[in-house]
């Protein structure tokens, strides 16, 4: 790490991971600034820091209305003086049962998982290109690599988050610019708080290190826990003639 | 059912619905509103059955771990529920503070620390942790919440502090830090041959150091009955070299072994090795407030080695008057048993009262030690040390306690049923019921 202080954006800074996240962060000199949608979470957040002596700014944000994005990406540019690195964290895990009728529901979930975190890419992006380094690290999903019947909905938005991606890295790799992918597996958090928790079942604690670490060294892609790399290798080395007669 | 909801001890085990909550402003989540019975759940470090409700539900407080504000001139800090006090230890000490008073782990949250209203080695100079509460925020199961203190709410106040989660959910606390420049302790240990040595040295390191602890061995007999090594410490005058300041080694106990590795074989020879180890002459040693303070936390999840049936830690206090004749008709009972566990710990109490209606300390001397769970056997050995105990006058501590009878439980705390009164109405545990729900 270098010794100047790192400024970061933070979007969707109230999430499990991202909390966990700024924790490890704000040990280091690092400069905040948080995005989410609910105020008095993002407080919460915001007080914790200040209390540690951490520079840190916030604004409300949300993440299904398409004309917040420049305005987002703006204000964290000019209050921070520039940014060094984004995390893009926020998130819905969408009722996979409704999606399959409910064409609105589904498309709700893709705005806020997919197009939203795409589009906030691309602006941070633009700024990382113009200043010729940057870190952008995104939250996608194991979910992401593979469609299944269970939870479709969360993965298509995850995939289409992780492929644009990948396209990204590649055409940014040259210009010094990080674009890191984390695909979590399921982590003990709210939004996975009424599913049946298992031994697979990872702490926000430990995705945060693995994200912390990612971004430091710029890895591509971090699978965390790290067991979920060999496990969806599998996964996704399944034939499709048999993968479809599986209840995964 | 995941092993996070259960006491330290492991013993009782308990069935519980579980809702988390996440966020102060929120208040109870909603389907922990149709509970009948829930009681709020930090990291699970109490003993017994204080943290546990068996058939009921439980709220998980441990995401409530956020600071709120703090004061680096007056060292008050406010915090969430959850935060550890070893989260809030690491925070305050490079600021030039600590914490007023700590138990034996870091990993007590600070709603549990004012639940239980624990103590530590330095209760003869600064008493109970609720002593060093100025104000609690408290959500009552009606959705109502309420910041509570000495002044505008003295009963919620007095029932909260010791009072074992039973009148609310503690949202998040005010908590008057102690000032600490250097952060470091100089501590000291010596040995003592037997229980008047004890007592001498204890009644003369009272007065000197802030911190003073010893370690007994739980097996010696006849003349070398409470033998021992005491620890005292106080504040270091100047900074110990950074070098030193390295992290300490981490162990683990990774696996529960099926039976107890802790036995009269293992005792002895662990015992003697210790006694052994140190000198009749004062050592002293610049220390980490940490490493004087949390000896046990460097083996994470040590109380699996008690095995799977776990273990129950008997922790009592007798008064000054009796606590001599008491003290050593316990450590008789204990060492003739030929069980008992590898730390045993006597202390003596201050006179600084707390706050709390249902605290435990009292002036006098306090012996805690762990014995592993073998059904009938060592229960019986924990109701003749009752035996002992109440014949002094003394009491059972609640925080590690699994067993004691509803009698000494009402008869040690006789506010008892202004808590009961005071409590809320949804809220409850398996110990409260074990130790009031009594023809």
């Amino acid at each position: 790490m270098s010794t100047r202080m790192q400024k970061i954006v933070i979007i969707g800074a109230t999430s499990s991971i991202a909390q966990a996240t700024i924790r490890e962060l704000a040990t280091k000199d690092t400069a905040f600034f948080l995005a989410a949608r609910d105020v008095r979470k993002l407080q919460a957040v915001t007080d914790d820091l200040r209390a540690r002596g951490v520079t840190v700014h916030s604004s409300e944000f949300q993440a299904s209305d398409m004309t917040q994005y420049e305005p987002l990406m703006e204000t964290a540019d000019t209050t921070l003086g520039g940014y060094d690195s984004v995390l893009i964290a926020h998130g819905v895990l969408p009722d996979q049962i409704e999606c399959e009728t409910d064409t609105a529901a589904f498309d709700r979930a893709f705005t806020i998982n997919a197009t939203s975190v795409i589009q906030l890419a691309t602006l941070a992006a633009q700024h990382f290109e113009l200043r010729g380094s940057g870190t952008l690290a995104v939250i996608s999903s194991v979910a992401g690599d593979r469609g299944r019947q269970s939870n479709y909905a969360y993965g298509a938005a995850k995939a289409a988050v992780s492929a644009f991606l990948q396209g990204l890295r590649q055409r940014l790799h040259k210009q010094g610019i990080n674009v890191v992918t984390i695909k979590p597996g399921p982590v003990r958090t709210p939004m996975t708080a009424h599913m049946t928790t298992g031994a697979l079942t990872a702490e926000p604690e430990a995705v945060a290190r693995a994200i912390v670490r990612g971004m430091e060294h710029g890895t591509a892609v971090v699978y965390t826990p790290w067991f979920w790399r060999p496990i969806m290798a599998i996964i996704r080395a399944i034939p499709e003639w048999l993968f479809r007669r599986l209840t995964l | 059912m995941s092993a996070r909801y259960e006491s330290w001890g492991r013993y009782p085990q308990a069935q519980h619905q579980v809702h988390r909550i996440d966020w102060r402003h929120l208040g109870l989540p909603s389907a922990a509103c149709k509970e009948e019975s829930i009681l709020p759940f930090g990291n699970g470090r109490s003993y017994g059955d204080v943290c546990l409700n068996d058939g009921g539900a439980l709220i998980d407080c441990a995401a409530l771990n956020r600071l709120i504000s703090f004061d680096p001139d007056t060292g008050i800090i406010e915090a969430e529920a959850g935060v550890t006090l070893g989260d809030l230890l690491d925070f305050a000490l490079p600021r030039g503070w600590c914490l007023p008073v700590s138990p034996g782990t870091r990993f007590a949250t600070l709603a549990g620390a004012i639940a239980n209203d624990v103590h530590g080695k330095n209760h003869h100079s600064a008493g109970t942790f609720g002593c060093h509460v100025l104000s609690f925020e408290l959500m009552r199961s009606d959705g109502e919440t309420m910041i509570c203190d000495s002044e505008s709410t003295p009963d919620l106040f007095g029932a909260t502090i010791g009072g074992l989660g039973l009148t609310g959910t503690i949202l998040s606390a005010r908590l008057q830090l102690a000032s600490s420049p250097c952060g470091w302790l100089d501590s000291e240990s010596v040995r003592f041959a037997n229980l008047d040595e004890y007592f001498a040295l204890s009644q003369t390191s009272d007065v000197e150091y802030d911190y003073t602890v010893a370690w007994v061995d739980c097996l010696a007999k006849g003349e070398a009955l409470g033998r021992g090594v005491f620890s005292r410490a106080k504040p270091a005058a100047q900074v110990a070299p950074q070098s030193e300041l390295k992290q300490p080694r981490q162990w683990s106990m990774p696996f529960t072994p099926p039976i107890a590795l802790v036995n009269r074989f293992t005792l002895r020879a662990f015992n003697r090795w210790y006694f052994s180890r140190h000198s009749d002459t004062p050592q002293t040693e610049c220390v980490p407030y940490s490493k004087f303070l949390y000896p046990l936390d460097s083996i994470r999840n040590w109380n699996r080695i008690y095995g799977r049936k776990g273990f129950l830690q008997y922790q009592c206090v007798v008064p000054t008057d009796s606590m001599r004749d008491a003290m050593a008709a316990l450590l008789d009972t204990i060492s003739q048993s030929g069980t008992g566990s590898f730390l045993a710990v006597l202390k003596v109490f201050g006179n600084k009262s707390s706050p709390g209606w249902l605290s435990f300390p009292m002036p006098g001397a306090t012996l805690a030690l762990d014995f592993p769970f073998r059904g009938a056997t060592t229960l019986s050995l924990l109701d003749r040390l009752d035996d002992i105990t109440r014949a002094a006058g003394g009491r059972v501590y609640a925080a590690k306690d699994a067993r004691m009878s509803a009698a000494d439980f009402q008869t040690a705390h006789p506010r008892w049923e202004a808590l009961a009164e005071i409590a809320d109405p949804n809220h409850s545990s398996s110990f409260w019921r074990r130790v009031t729900e009594v023809a």
